[in-house]
């Protein structure tokens, strides 16, 4: 009889704790999360008042409201990317230091390796124009003085004598 | 010696190198450009009409029994449209003030909308609470309205005509003798 009720109260105790339990590790769970790992998610979003101040680093009550937000939201397990979707949604995707490729965020995602490709082909070309040049002033001219000019401002110049010289000729 | 016309340097064909130059600079130039219109958007004023929107208001909140509204649904009325956040402090100088009139207003075709900016859900809701805000709230998604109104912070209101135009605007907490005087011109005028 007596160890029945023994049994009995022991049984009511786990009962009782079972049912504490979830409210405790709600609570546990939120305190346990660090302001370090709160920063780490923190400092890849920005301040959605004041200009380019990542969120660890502000001291408004907006960004405070952030920082537990993240907290709250890493207690309830979700991943940083999670995290980063959901402010995206929210204030939309300017708030991220590093804002998702899409739309016309691809635009600054690819165009930077498109102007350095681009200026790197244009600078190779310019070292092949340069060199190219360079050989050609290194190597021996071939035109002899009596040769005509090959170039047609040359000719425009000749031509030009020839007129002026017609017209000497015609007064004489 | 016939004379013949002197011909200029032959047109050298488009070589790739220039081309990709000019790729390079109207890229840059059209990022500039993009950049510029992005960050251009003026606040709309008296007299201009009054930048479309959707919003979705905080559960428990609802207009015409619905759970969303446009500004269109609105036409007809005159609005006053709120931009508040929980963690501002001069907003929670006017929240009371804001509620009280939108009580005197009812039934007066004046209709009283709120908008939290950049806020926390939970920090809104228990704002709203605090201050028994009965008129419709709604989060700004992705900061979508206050990007189109162009805020510069809160709270700001707008007040805006029948016809959708902006009528008036106010920046920082709105007193009694200026809500009321706005609203009253504005239904005088049948605006």
């Amino acid at each position: 009889m007596k160890t029945s009720r023994i049994t009995l109260y022991i049984l009511l105790l786990i009962v009782i704790m079972l049912m504490a339990l979830p409210v405790f590790a709600q609570d546990s769970d939120t305190t346990t999360i660090t302001d370090d790992q709160v920063n780490e998610v923190a400092k890849e979003v920005y301040c959605p008042v004041c200009e380019s101040t990542p969120l660890d680093v502000c001291e408004t009550q907006a960004c405070a409201d952030w920082r537990e937000l993240i907290r709250t939201k890493l207690a309830n397990g979700e991943s940083q990317q999670d995290i980063f979707d959901y402010f995206a949604e929210q204030y939309g995707d300017r708030v991220l230091a590093t804002p998702p490729a899409r739309g016309l965020n691809w635009l600054i995602w690819t165009w930077p390796f498109i102007a350095l490709i681009g200026g790197a082909y244009i600078f190779v070309r310019l070292l092949r124009g340069m060199r190219r040049a360079a050989v050609g002033e290194a190597s021996p001219t071939t035109t002899s003085v009596d040769s005509p000019s090959p170039t047609v401002e040359a000719d425009d110049y000749v031509n030009r004598i020839e007129k002026e010289l017609r017209g000497e000729q015609d007064k004489l | 010696m016939s004379e013949q016309a002197v011909e200029g340097t032959p047109k050298k064909p488009f070589n790739v190198t220039s081309i990709v130059i000019w790729v390079v600079v109207i890229g840059v130039l059209g990022l500039a450009a993009f950049g510029l219109v992005r960050n251009t958007t003026a606040r709309p004023e008296p007299g201009e009409k009054a930048p479309e929107f959707h919003m979705t208001f905080f559960d428990g909140y609802t207009w015409d029994g619905k759970t969303s509204a446009e500004l269109a649904d609105l036409q007809g009325k005159v609005v006053v449209l709120n931009f508040w956040a929980s963690w501002c402090g001069p907003c929670r100088v006017e929240a009371d003030l804001l509620e009280q009139a939108s009580r005197n207003y009812a039934g007066q075709d004046v209709v009283f909308v709120g908008i939290a900016y950049s806020d926390v859900e939970p920090n809104s809701k228990a704002y709203l609470q605090e201050f028994d805000i009965t008129y419709p709230n709604a989060p700004d998604l992705g900061t979508s309205i206050s990007d189109d109104y162009d805020i510069t912070g809160v709270p700001e209101t707008f007040f805006i005509d029948r016809d959708g135009m902006i009528y008036d605007f106010h920046f920082g907490p709105i007193d009694a003798v200026k809500l009321n005087s706005v609203i009253e011109r504005m239904l005088a005028d049948g605006g």
